[in-house]
């Protein structure tokens, strides 16, 4: 979708492309997104506040984020987000 | 007798991927009459159905996961899906996977050499799968792979071991444990690959696709345990005539 220069800014909130889908930005951590995402509570580390293992790891515009790191790093509009766990293969 | 990859001692030589099977009860069965210590899993993007997943599954079982680069075509994409899977899986180990098509589902050798390299280099322990190839077997252990795995033939076609003289060639050259991945359809195929002298075997779809799979699971664990033996034990040489088992003297009768 093009915008021309004359969209009032407003009209735009800001968004990111999770998983392939885009979608509003609610979160302002990657650490609140996770949490939202796989609906498991966390703490600031990454580690999960129930004491399994959380098999997730993300990656923003083609970089993983270390899992310590999640709580400090800051979405913005027009990040991609990739979510990923383990499922059957191989 | 174990066997031992970046330090870690083994004692099934079995490897087991977890694709194709139809429901996690079955995939659990399966496992578990298997035997496998390893077992492979491939990295997607999650979803709610994630949640019930194959990672909650190996962990209760205890088995070790060895996370794949399925599906990736590029050394690009192989390099990003590795640093993924060792985020989410805490494990430097990998299955390195990357295709050329989607038909044969056969290793594109530049792309999966130049993958391994840099992986080697970031400090994974590469399981690198890869052609039949002698040649290029060779090179990925000079590039520092810990175990090269070889197709007997392409994924999921249950054709068993093309070409057994490559493998037995491979496994004749390597210095690192060389595993046959891919093709095996029965536990012939898996006795086989061990006679040839493979460290072990890694097979998904022979037993997840099985009309009983945990049954394969079995005939699986066995096989493979039978072809060690028989490859330590040396076989006698295969000879164009006969050679009489029974005395010749002291016959009865005349001709």
């Amino acid at each position: 979708m093009t915008r021309s220069a004359s969209t009032p800014r407003a009209a735009h909130s800001p968004s990111i492309v999770l998983n392939g889908e885009r979608r509003e930005l609610t979160t302002s951590s990657a650490l609140d997104l996770v949490a939202e995402v796989t609906g498991r509570q966390l703490h600031s580390d990454g580690t999960p506040a129930d004491g399994g293992r959380l098999g997730i790891a993300v990656a923003v515009d083609g970089e993983v984020i270390r899992r310590g790191m999640w709580s400090d790093f800051t979405l913005s509009d027009g990040h991609t987000v990739d979510i990923v766990t383990a499922v059957q293969g191989g | 007798m174990t066997w031992t990859i970046d330090g870690v001692d083994m004692t099934s030589r079995l490897v087991m991927g977890t694709g194709g099977a139809s429901s996690l009860s079955i995939l659990d069965a399966a496992l578990q009459a298997s035997g496998t210590e390893l077992t492979t899993v491939a990295m997607r993007r999650f979803d709610a159905q994630s949640r019930d997943s194959v990672f909650k599954l190996l962990d209760r079982l205890g088995i070790r996961i060895l996370p794949n680069t399925a599906g990736c075509y590029t050394a690009r994409d192989a390099v990003l899906t590795a640093q993924l899977a060792r985020e989410a899986l805490e494990t430097n180990w990998l299955k390195l996977e990357v295709i050329a098509d989607e038909d044969t589902l056969l290793p594109d050798p530049i792309e999966l050499f130049t993958a391994a390299e840099e992986l080697v280099l970031d400090g994974f322990t590469v399981f690198a799968y890869t052609n039949d190839d002698p040649a290029l077997a060779k090179r990925l252990e000079d590039a520092g792979v810990a175990a090269v795995m070889p197709a007997g033939a392409p994924i999921g076609s249950g054709l068993g071991i093309l070409n057994p003289h490559n493998i037995e060639t491979i496994v004749d050259r390597a210095e690192v444990p060389i595993i046959l991945d891919a093709g095996v359809g029965t536990a012939s195929d898996a006795a086989l690959a061990m006679e040839l002298g493979c460290t072990a075997v890694l097979l998904a779809s022979a037993v997840t696709r099985a009309h009983d799979a945990h049954a394969m699971a079995r005939a699986m664990s066995l096989a493979v345990k039978a072809g060690h033996l028989a490859a330590g034990a040396g076989r006698i040489p295969k000879r164009p005539l006969a050679l009489a088992s029974s005395p010749l003297d002291g016959m009865v009768g005349s001709r």
